[in-house]
């Protein structure tokens, strides 16, 4: 049984100024994620696909069609679906510790059972020592990490990631990748993806959704066979990232 | 081996000198001002005309005066106490501010009529405070409230608003509750600008407090200087002046030091 369920999603946004006429954001969008896989949503920005994952995650409602999780429909946020976002969005006044503890307090976890999942988790993504800082003391790496860690630690049943590695630097964000995969082997989930880097999707996804814009559709949707880690040279992962490129460029001279 | 020797002496004893020497710079022209001062009044003003411009060791003087009979102090903790109780009711700020900002029909409501009374200067209010409350206490705190309570909530209500929308919704996803999003996190995130809010209206307050005590108290640094006028004592003024001063300042490095201790999180936060 599919795990998420995205049937017929159309999305405009009320138009602005003396012409209202609606903006169309998604249009007519489809797709099934099965249980933990690690699903990317690729395309340019404006092709609406951060929109579809504020509506997975209940933060906004779809104008037309449904969106289901274990056959419930989403109508807002909750913990089973946690977000990692692009600035990370960490607390500025909770150190490392607290910022992971606050899911777990949210869902009124006792005491030493937080304490235990804050441990653990601080472990699997690497950053033993540092429970005590406050983020500014911390890289945008180790920032993302400790977002990571606070989404996994409420064990979510869906990982919402929106271009989680964009405002890291070319060298941090293929080693986060390579941390990701080595995660998300430990922690099996359901990834839902937003990037528009294919390198990204292709180093990390087993299934990828090219998305065209204007208004924003599914133009392909790929599955991804390979063995993870998968290395750049490797002639199977050419030849999909060119793959990936011309369907890329194509939405593009349609759009 | 001397040449060495030297070097040693001159770090031992040069770094603090030139340290000390450092500290005192920004302080260079206040003395010449204070030497200035002391000069002028003492050679160029003749007996009636210093009796306007007392020399600066007469002032002085006249505060010590004052500290030994107790005066200063007890008009100081007199304008202080009501600083304190009208800051504890202008807090009230900081909630009715939060609710502004976070529910549209509160600010809707409130903002017009908010709007419409803070363009009045604490001031105006004195004349019909003094009728309805008649002089003192009361009177004066009800001014120094007016003084804080706008500082306040108009930095309360923005700092709300500039909140991250991303950190909202990182705490609805991790699960919380309406409830708790204000409490833990609309709370901190705006703390900063609240407490600068605070400080403009302590320093708003302060003002106002003197003006109050001018016409309305029986006590108070404000009192203290208007009563020495009809004295002609012009040093205890300027002690009186001084005083509130220095007391202006030191409530705002108060502040200052509260908040690094309490949000250790907000040094270099941003």
């Amino acid at each position: 049984m599919s795990h998420v369920v995205v049937s017929q999603v159309t999305k405009s946004y009320p138009g602005r100024g003396g012409r209202s006429q609606p903006v169309p954001a998604l249009n007519d969008v489809s797709f099934e994620i099965r249980h933990n896989e690690f699903c990317s949503i690729l395309g340019h920005s404006g092709c609406g696909k951060t929109t579809l994952l504020n509506m997975i995650g209940g933060f906004e409602r779809p104008t037309r069609g449904t969106i289901m999780i274990d056959g419930e429909q989403i109508t807002n946020p909750h913990w089973s679906r946690t977000v990692i976002f692009q600035d990370y969005a960490l607390f500025p006044w909770m150190t490392v510790a607290e910022n992971i503890s606050f899911g777990l307090e949210m869902k009124k976890i006792p005491r030493d059972e937080r304490r235990d999942r804050v441990r653990r988790h601080i472990e699997l993504v690497g950053l033993g020592g540092t429970e005590g800082r406050f983020p500014h003391e911390l890289s945008g790496g180790m920032k993302q990490r400790v977002s990571i860690a606070r989404a996994l630690a409420v064990d979510p049943k869906v990982l919402l990631m929106d271009e989680p590695f964009a405002a890291l630097d070319a060298q941090n964000r293929g080693s986060m990748q390579r941390e990701m995969v080595r995660i998300w082997e430990r922690e099996r989930k359901t990834v839902v993806l937003v990037t528009h880097s294919i390198e990204e999707a292709v180093v990390l996804s087993d299934r990828i959704l090219v998305m065209t814009r204007h208004p924003g559709r599914v133009k392909a949707d790929l599955e991804i066979g390979l063995a993870r880690p998968r290395r750049e040279e490797d002639p199977q992962v050419i030849a999909l990232r060119n793959e990936l490129r011309d369907l890329i460029h194509e939405s593009e001279l349609q759009a | 081996m001397s040449a060495i020797g030297d070097e040693v002496s001159s770090l031992r004893f040069g770094q603090p000198l030139r340290g000390f020497a450092c500290r005192c710079r920004p302080y260079v022209f206040l003395l010449a001002l204070l030497g200035l001062w002391q000069w002028a009044s003492t050679f160029v003003l003749d007996d009636s005309e210093r009796l306007l411009l007392p020399t600066p060791t007469a002032v002085v003087e006249a505060g010590w005066e004052l500290m030994i009979s107790g005066d200063l102090f007890r008009h100081t903790w007199d304008s202080l106490r009501r600083e304190m109780v009208a800051f504890c009711w202008a807090t009230v700020a900081i909630p009715v501010g939060i609710a502004m900002a976070w529910w549209r029909p509160v600010e809707e409501q409130l903002g017009t009529v908010l709007e419409l009374l803070r363009p009045i200067p604490p001031l105006a209010w004195i004349p019909l405070s003094m009728l309805w409350l008649g002089i003192g206490d009361t009177q004066n705190q009800f001014i120094i409230f007016l003084g804080m309570v706008f500082p306040i909530l108009v930095n309360t209500v923005s700092s709300v608003k500039q909140i991250d929308p991303v950190l909202i919704r990182a705490a609805r996803s991790l699960g919380a509750s309406e409830l708790k999003v204000l409490l833990r996190i609309v709370v901190n995130a705006a703390l900063p600008q609240i407490v600068t809010g605070i400080r403009i209206g302590l320093g708003v307050g302060w003002m106002a407090l003197v003006a109050a005590e001018l016409v309305g108290a029986t006590s108070g640094l404000g009192f203290l200087i208007n009563d020495a006028r009809t004295v002609l004592r012009t040093d205890y003024i300027i002690v009186g002046m001084a005083a509130i001063g220095v007391i202006g300042l030191l409530l705002d490095a108060l502040i200052r030091v509260a908040m690094a201790r309490m949000m250790p999180w907000y040094q270099g936060a941003k």
